[in-house]
């Protein structure tokens, strides 16, 4: 079984935005190749053909009118807001794309 | 900024053969976003059209719009694809501070529509088919306002500001399969297959699609390689590329840089890039790594979507006349020439005159006004010809006047300022400017008299044979009336006096 | 009647004694707020004591009833609310740092069907930092006392709702079960808890763990009371795309009927063996034989993929919460640490994930983050995903062969605090027998049956039915608990020690 290295679980915490630290990558990547090594016996059914489940009921096609509802008045939508501006959230500098 | 090298366009055809991926991006009209009854309203107050899904709440969940499917079906047909019989939506899992949940509602290997293809008609009349890899169904995101750096620009931003009444607009992304075989043609595909996309999407009627608010935005991705290879070179993608002159520059600025690049033994890196509306330019952004992992993986709040093959039969029979079809139609109907009909569709001209035509008005005259006089107003006051203030009923109306003769076209070219004035109607018009053509044989004969004694040499000439000379007569009557007489009933009295017959 | 007589009334009795103007609301109310203010110290499974609204609620309820206007089946009864739904205006944590001080702009769909039925929310309950765990251990807010034994731990992830009902601080709670989360906790504090089968309780306004297992569901001392309670609670939500457009199966006549004469009832050979407690095996054994003797048929099941349940479940769950908890990003509410001004944006979210979120909740999304990375999808969720399909082909077969299946609810009785937390795999193994439920979509019940010798600590009695036949686990928990109160002559939550 392929197992997890704490560079992977650095990359893996980049990806997840979570800013770990050093002991926690350490202990993190202990505890996950363990858990990666028990679940990963369902692999043994990775070439039988049957159809995965992505939901436990077989509903399809539920949609709705496109119809108008109320939404939130902005005052309700910025009450969690850690920071505001007019009428916006503040959020630090993004450092995305321009 | 650093300059960029660029090599000519005809030495770059010259050595490399360019391949263009186009993928569109079109927000839908309906009535509210893909996944919430939020208003999509425009021009709203910053955040007054969100609720907890389109805010991401905890514990908030999506319903799919019935009319965003319809519409996302309506499309894919127009494209000639096929309709998924089933398929589902996906989470593509990335942070940004615009998307709510940091993760995009999107379609990922099971699209609604796939395989399709748009024919799209270049300016000399050749038709060039365009392959549809898929058009599938997703949400659009916040918008951000960056403040404290240079004229809303994100870098030097001290911070900046959201507003969530976009996110979760509908929007479906068509993107196309690698165009090949365009050659010197392929910045001209690209502009034409943006231009023909957006007639499709407004015969839809499912989108006004119009660039210049952002309902329409086109990604060019682009790639060269050396005649004669099969494989693709790499590829760079030039995001929002807003309005069909600018996809035609970015492809051809981009096949100039790469050439530049690969004929001085540098490579491309994949990457983003970033298109400058003032030069026509492009400019690195972000470089696309194996970094990025979106993690797609089944939306597990919706369940799939399995059109009915009835339902998408009534669709497809619902389906207008497509737009290359209905203008190659019109041309020949109109009997003008692909020049011009090309001028009148770059125009905006086709709708107003086939709906002045339907007013009663005769093709040639409907053409007429719209491509004149209309469209040297609408150019003056910076608007489309449809968001002019008259109506094609009140063009044909003004058409209708011309061929009782109850208006010459000087006249009529002053009604229609009337209207466009806010006068009122083409006969509020007339009646208010009192510019009817004076009729009153009575009157118009009078005036007659009067042109003939008060320039009795120029009435000799046309006695002794000089018809032609009859101009400068008419034309004394003319301002005698201040032009409302119909001059070829003038022409005809001032012969008739005279004892002179034409031809 | 004295607050002691009346927090030991059923919600039947209280909502019948309302009706019959022998109680008020405000006195039923008072009475519950009195003992979480006498026992929560202990037991702390609250989180928020909403008074005010409580009481308000209970006027209101009051009111009616002196206007002559009609009262729901429940109107006037106090209830327990996991802190996972949002309340309009009062706090909702999920159990997390992350969302401390969060007031909700809106209701979830769960909550207006309580307020509209005159239900009174006492306030939220404590519980796993977002339902996950199985001991309530990792709230961030500390862990709640099994009120059996407050060192032990109540059952997670709502180990807040099953304390309130067990120390008699509400006679209804509203639980959450993704893996077990109400089953569980049930069974280790002798209390009665049923998870609905998915997409029979809208989930509008939960706030999500992994959704295609999330399901939220009555919690209560009898089985009567939690028919009640799901009977209030389910039906089709047009907010909640996954949830089903059908009539409410008939769980309030099925608990006035209980019965298991002439039913096949089937026991799986996969949930037994190595790690189960050898007192819940033997009450387990006493269960079936007393179904037997009730006139119930007993059937042997082979169900091999459900060995394979926990692994799969382990990448199900942690892949959709992955996803589900990136939203918590210190951008729209909760949380924001590190804006100091010179951050970017992508900085403040990664510090306030790492200062907000425990350490199950991170080891959780980065275990997703794995499972769905390219390159490793197939192995993993992928094949997580078929194993799903398995497991629901078999329970399709069984149900072929009978009409439910029993188990254990949980291996254990309660554990002491602190005893697996460092040992997530451990833990893991608590939600053995309720994951396959959660897998397929069923719908599943736990009620006691008996104190382990070894401990005397309660042990849980599982019943699974087939998805949409949630009124058979009325059916047959209602037969089990009558016939078990007859046998010791009272609840078993009597021989709790008092508090
Ligand atoms: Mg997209
Ligand atoms: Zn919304």
């Amino acid at each position: 079984m392929p197992g997890i290295t704490r560079e992977e679980v650095a990359h893996l915490a980049r990806l997840a935005r979570l800013e770990l630290k050093d002991e926690e990558l350490d202990h993190f990547a202990g505890q996950l190749d363990d858990i990666i090594g028990a679940v990963a016996r369902v692999s043994e059914v990775a070439d039988q053909d049957v159809p995965p489940t992505s939901h436990p009921l077989p509903l399809t096609n539920v949609m709705r009118a496109d119809e108008v509802r109320p939404s939130l008045t902005p005052e309700q939508a910025l009450s969690g807001a850690p920071a505001q501006e007019q009428q916006r959230f503040k959020v630090p500098q993004i450092l995305g794309e321009d | 900024m650093t300059v960029t090298e660029l090599m000519s366009y005809d030495a770059a055809l010259a050595t490399y053969d360019p391949v263009m991926g186009l993928e569109v991006h079109v927000e839908l009209g309906t009535k509210t976003k893909m996944f919430c009854g939020c208003s999509t309203e425009l021009g709203a107050e910053p955040n007054s059209q969100t609720c907890p899904t389109c805010l991401g709440l905890p514990g908030s969940l999506p319903v799919v719009n019935a009319i965003g499917v319809e519409s996302a079906i309506k499309i894919g047909l127009a494209l000639n694809c096929e309709i998924a019989e089933w398929c589902r939506f996906a989470r593509k899992n990335y942070f940004y501070p615009d998307m709510p949940k940091n993760f995009q509602t999107s379609q990922y290997d099971e699209p609604i529509a796939f395989n399709g293809y748009l024919d799209v008609q270049l300016e000399d009349g050749e038709v060039f088919r365009v392959e549809i890899e898929r058009a599938h169904m997703e949400e659009d995101t916040g918008k951000s306002l960056h403040v404290g750096g240079a004229t809303g620009r994100i870098h030097g931003a001290s911070h900046s500001l959201l507003d969530y009444n976009r996110a979760g607009i509908p929007l479906i992304e068509i993107v196309t399969k690698p165009i090949e075989g365009a050659g010197e043609r392929a910045p001209e595909v690209a502009k034409a297959y943006v231009a023909e996309l957006r007639e499709l999407i407004r015969a839809l009627d499912v989108s006004e699609a119009r660039m210049d608010k952002g309902q329409m935005r086109c990604d060019v991705n682009l790639s060269l390689r050396p005649h004669g290879r099969e494989e693709f070179g790499t590829r760079s993608e030039t995001k929002n590329v807003n309005s069909l002159r600018s996809v035609e520059r970015a492809a051809r600025f981009e096949i100039q840089r790469h050439a530049a690049v690969l004929s001085s033994g540098g490579t491309i890196v994949q990457e983003t890039r970033h298109f400058h509306e003032e030069d026509g330019s492009t400019t690195a952004g972000r470089i696309k790594d194996n970094a990025e992992d979106y993690r797609y993986f089944p939306e597990p709040d919706l369940v799939p979507v399995a059109p009915a093959r009835a339902w998408v039969e009534e669709l497809r029979s619902t389906l207008p006349e497509m737009p290359r079809v209905r203008r190659n139609r019109l041309r020949e109907e109109w009997g003008v020439s692909e020049h011009d009909m090309q001028s009148i569709l770059n125009a905006g001209a086709v709708d107003p005159i086939v709906a002045t035509i339907e007013a009663g008005a005769d093709a040639g005259s409907a053409r007429k006004w719209w491509m004149g006089e209309l469209a040297r107003h609408a150019n003056e006051s910076g608007k489309a010809l449809d968001e002019l203030p008259i109506t094609p009923a009140q063009v044909a109306r003004v058409a209708a006047l011309v061929a009782a003769g109850d208006l010459n076209d000087k006249l009529a070219r002053q009604v229609i300022e009337g209207v466009l004035a806010g006068e009122g109607t083409p006969d509020e018009v007339v009646e208010k400017r009192g510019l009817k053509v004076v009729s009153d044989e009575g009157a118009l004969s009078t005036a007659v008299d009067d042109a003939i004694a008060g320039n009795a040499g120029i009435a000799d000439k046309i006695r002794g044979g000089k018809v032609q000379a009859v101009g400068a007569l008419v034309g004394a009557v003319m301002k005698a009336t201040r032009g409302q007489a119909d001059a070829a009933r003038v022409k005809e009295l001032i012969l008739e006096k005279l004892g002179v017959s034409e031809g | 009647m004295t607050d002691s007589n009346i927090i030991k009334l059923t919600a039947a009795e209280i909502a019948s004694k309302i009706a019959a103007g022998e109680l008020t609301a405000v006195e039923v109310t008072e009475a519950h707020l009195a003992r979480i203010e006498a026992v929560d110290e202990k037991v702390h499974a609250f989180l928020h004591v909403d008074r005010e609204g409580a009481l308000t609620q209970a006027r209101a309820v009051d009111a009616k009833r002196a206007a002559g206007e009609k009262l729901g089946p429940l109107a006037g009864v106090p209830l327990a609310l996991k802190d996972i739904f949002t309340t309009e205006g009062v706090p909702t944590t999920v159990g997390s740092k992350i969302l401390e001080g969060w007031i909700p702009p809106y209701d979830a769909t769960l909550v207006k069907k309580l307020k509209a039925a005159d239900v009174v929310v006492l306030g939220k309950t404590n519980m796993d930092e977002f339902a996950m765990g199985s001991s309530t251990e990792n709230s961030a807010y500390g862990p709640t006392g099994n009120p059996w034994d407050v060192t032990r731990i109540p059952g997670g992830s709502g180990g807040g709702s099953s304390a309130a009902l067990a120390a008699y601080e509400a006679p209804l709670a509203i639980g959450t079960d993704t893996g077990g989360s109400i089953r569980q906790p049930a069974a280790v504090t002798g209390t009665v808890g049923v998870k609905p089968t998915y997409g029979g309780v809208s989930r509008y306004g939960m706030v999500a763990f992994s959704s295609s297992l999330d399901q939220g569901g009555p919690c209560a001392r009898t089985v009567l009371d939690a028919a009640l309670l799901h009977e209030v609670i389910a039906g089709h939500d047009p907010l909640d795309s996954t949830s089903i457009d059908a009539p409410v199966p008939p769980v309030v006549e099925a608990a006035r009927n209980g019965s298991v004469q002439g039913m096949r009832v089937g026991v799986v050979k996969q949930f037994a063996g190595e790690g189960y407690q050898a007192g819940v095996v033997q009450r387990f054994n006493e269960s079936v034989e007393l179904l037997k003797s009730l006139g119930a048929e007993i059937v042997e099941l082979d169900c091999p993929t459900f060995d394979l349940a926990l692994s799969a479940y382990y990448l199900i769950a942690p892949s959709e919460c992955s996803s589900n908890l990136a939203r918590f990003d210190a951008m729209r509410y909760g949380l924001r640490v590190g804006d100091d001004g010179t951050k970017s944006a992508e900085d403040v979210t990664a510090l306030t994930r790492e200062a907000g979120f425990g350490d199950e909740v991170k080891r959780r999304i980065i275990l997703g983050t794995y499972a769905l990375s390219s390159g490793y999808y197939d192995a993993y969720y992928g094949s997580a995903q078929k194993v799903r399909t398995l497991i629901t082909q078999e329970f399709e077969r069984a149900f072929e062969q009978v009409d439910v299946i029993v188990s254990p609810t949980t291996p254990t009785t309660a554990f002491p605090i602190g005893e697996r937390a460092d040992d997530p795999m451990a833990m893991y193994l608590a939600d053995v027998c309720t994951i396959p439920t959660n897998m397929a979509g069923n719908a599943a019940m736990s009620l006691p049956c008996g104190l382990a010798p070894e401990d005397g600590l309660p042990v849980g009695l599982q019943i699974i039915a087939p998805a949409m036949k949630d009124d058979r686990l009325y059916k047959v928990g209602a037969a089990v608990e009558a016939a078990f109160v007859e046998k010791w002559g009272h609840p078993l939550l009597e021989e709790a020690p008092s508090l």
